[in-house]
């Protein structure tokens, strides 16, 4: 039997959705599974993480995140418990945390997997903005990988005899990168990478105002609020808003996209969606092509009718 | 300080990209680009050398011959330099970083490397760790605001939605570029003459020291992934139409 770890991420003390995933995923393949939480106490979490065999605490005076300690605590945990694969999600943390962890443990990395074989150490990722699929293997002692989030449907997990409580020291190496501050952003907006629902503008917003109408529908879906490259350049919205090739790449179940037309460049960004619906008023947008489900309207008229809907519906 | 940028040349953005032999793509009628993150990366090399007399810019990529088309548009756009490392193989991500660790690490007097985010054809967002752990140097990504003070460099990242980290790094370091760092500038007439006449310093992989080195990641397959079957226009007035789209919403695809 192989020994798999997870890296648990928190977010200001929150068990992260994603983790759930990586938890499902894990579980499945029936190997002896190890959770590795950097907390104070993990108490908190050990309910969510009850179906594990090893939960591995990591213990230290300040566990702020600082990404050279934290990949050098993986690293000596990969060796201690002896971890033949380790995962993580693709989330902003895992993007900057894996490839480090990587190079120190001198591991073979897939990122961004949207399906990963634990037996035979390969996985399936999109390459090309997902014009196409690769399919990897890891070579080598160790193999990491990180998962899209949103992909696994979470399951219950089953729960076993408690699992073994291990700790381990944080590394306490001088960082040679350091993270002093962190700016919190004013409003408490929706992650979009992790959004199980997005409503998206284009160019026809043609104001930043009116993306009020957009975060009004939002706020009844509690969906995340994207853009199009187009409304970023105009300065409608910031540029973390965007989705597609050079913005974020979204994978939620249900996408709204308003006033978009629907450019490769857009789309490669939200096809994996589960859903998509398109409100456009050219007949003749591509977004249509592409969209489950269409309206051809103006989006000043129909969005706002369609908050009223969505309250009525949600009763 | 000799600051250096790490492209690479990717199919155009708007490319169709068909899979030929199951493990490769097929080039024909593909247009190559730098990889746009890698524009943000040049751009922030540019400024930084027009704020500190004395230094000079040396792009550097790693591909097969074609490659120098991207390095010849790095040098139109302003860069002083650049090397090429040939490489027809396909490398992993860890080899690719020792073989760029070579080529930086010979200069003695390197400063800040500038890389993008993530490359827009193999999507691994990890290139550019790698190689500053390959070079012992600290790194930061998806970098929003880059700033040196003469002593140590200062960036901003973007993390979860809105939020952002500051971070401090000594020199050298790598800085990997995300989009609204900048806007890349293009290439002037005059640019793209003086670009004509740099010679390209072409580095082969056995020089590097990679060689036939064995991968840690290897590729097996890259197929096309299933098309979504066409959806459909909800016809009727507006009110009507939104009406009947919260209900298939609601009963038949269950997003509601
Ligand atoms: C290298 C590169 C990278 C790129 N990366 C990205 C990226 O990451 N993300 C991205 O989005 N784009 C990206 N683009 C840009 C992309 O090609 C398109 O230009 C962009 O997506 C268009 O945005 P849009 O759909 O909002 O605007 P437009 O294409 O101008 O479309 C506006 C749409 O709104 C409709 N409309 C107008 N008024 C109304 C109304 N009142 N009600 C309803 N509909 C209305 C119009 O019919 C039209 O279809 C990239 C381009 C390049 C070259
Ligand atoms: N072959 C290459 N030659 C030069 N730079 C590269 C190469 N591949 C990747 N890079 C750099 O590393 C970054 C991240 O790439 P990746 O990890 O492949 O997504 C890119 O944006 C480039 O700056």
């Amino acid at each position: 039997m192989a020994n798999i770890g997870l890296y648990i991420e928190l977010k200001k003390g929150g068990f992260k959705k994603a983790n759930r995933e990586l938890l499902t995923l894990a579980a499945k393949s029936g190997h002896k599974v190890h959770a590795v939480v950097f907390c104070a106490d993990p108490q908190p979490y050990m309910d969510e993480l009850r179906g594990v065999q090893v939960v591995v605490q990591v213990q230290g005076a300040d566990l702020s995140y600082q990404p050279d300690r934290y990949a050098a605590t993986l690293a000596a945990v990969i060796e201690e418990f002896k971890l033949d694969a380790f995962l993580g999600a693709f989330s902003a943390q895992g993007k900057d945390l894996f490839p480090r962890l990587a190079a120190k443990a001198k591991a073979g990395l897939i990122s961004d997997c949207l399906a990963v074989d634990l037996e035979k150490r390969q996985a399936i990722k999109p390459v090309y903005s997902g014009k196409l699929l690769a399919e990897y293997r890891v070579e080598g002692q160790r193999a990491l990988f990180t998962v899209r989030p949103n992909v696994i449907p979470v399951e219950a997990v089953v729960a076993g005899s408690a699992p073994e409580l291990k700790s381990m020291a944080l590394d306490m190496t001088e960082p040679r990168t350091r993270i002093v501050e962190v700016i919190q952003s004013a409003s408490q907006r929706v992650d979009l990478t992790e959004a199980e629902i997005i409503v998206s503008g284009g160019r026809a917003m043609k104001a930043r105002e009116n993306f009020v109408i957009l975060e009004d529908l939002a706020k009844v879906l509690n969906a995340g609020v994207g853009a199009s490259r187009a409304a970023v350049d105009a300065g409608f919205a910031s540029s973390d808003m965007q989705v597609g090739q050079t913005g974020k790449v979204v994978n939620p179940k249900l996408y709204i996209a308003c006033g978009i037309s629907g450019a490769i460049q857009h789309f490669v960004g939200m096809k994996t969606s589960k859903v998509i619906v398109a409100i456009n008023k050219d007949p003749e947008a591509p977004i249509f092509k592409k969209a489950d489900y269409g309206i051809v309207g103006d989006l000043f008229t129909v969005v706002p009718l369609l908050k009223e809907e969505i309250k009525k519906a949600l009763g | 300080m000799n600051i250096y940028v790490c492209i690479k040349q990717v199919p155009d953005t708007e490319a169709t990209i068909l899979v030929k032999d199951g493990k490769s793509i097929n080039e024909a009628n593909v247009k190559w680009i730098i990889s746009p993150y890698d524009e943000y990366a040049i751009e922030e090399a540019l400024k930084l050398k027009e704020k500190l007399s004395g230094s000079k810019v040396t792009a550097v990529c790693l591909g097969p011959e074609r490659a120098q088309n991207a390095l010849r548009t790095a040098l139109a756009m302003g860069a002083d330099s650049a090397v090429h490392v040939d490489c027809a193989v396909v490398l992993d991500s860890a080899n690719t970083a020792k073989a760029l660790a070579h080529v930086i690490r010979a200069d003695k007097d390197f400063g800040v490397v500038f890389l993008g985010r993530q490359a827009i054809d193999d999507d691994a967002s990890q290139l550019h760790i790698l190689l500053a752990e390959e070079l012992s140097i600290p790194v930061a990504t998806n970098v929003l605001a880059f700033a040196f003070d003469g002593q140590k460099v200062r960036v901003e990242r973007e993390i979860d939605e809105g939020a952002r980290e500051v971070i401090e790094m000594a020199v050298p370091c790598a800085v990997a570029a995300a989009k609204g760092l900048n806007t890349p500038r293009y290439a002037s007439m005059m640019g793209i003459m003086k670009a004509k006449k740099i010679e390209i310093r072409k580095v082969t992989l056995a020089e590097t020291g990679v060689g036939e080195a064995a991968n840690l990641v290897s590729l097996l397959k890259l197929s096309s992934p299933a098309e979504k079957p066409q959806g459909r226009v909800i016809p009727g007035e507006p009110a009507a139409a939104v009406h009947e789209l919260v209900k298939l919403l609601r009963d038949e695809a269950k997003v509601l």
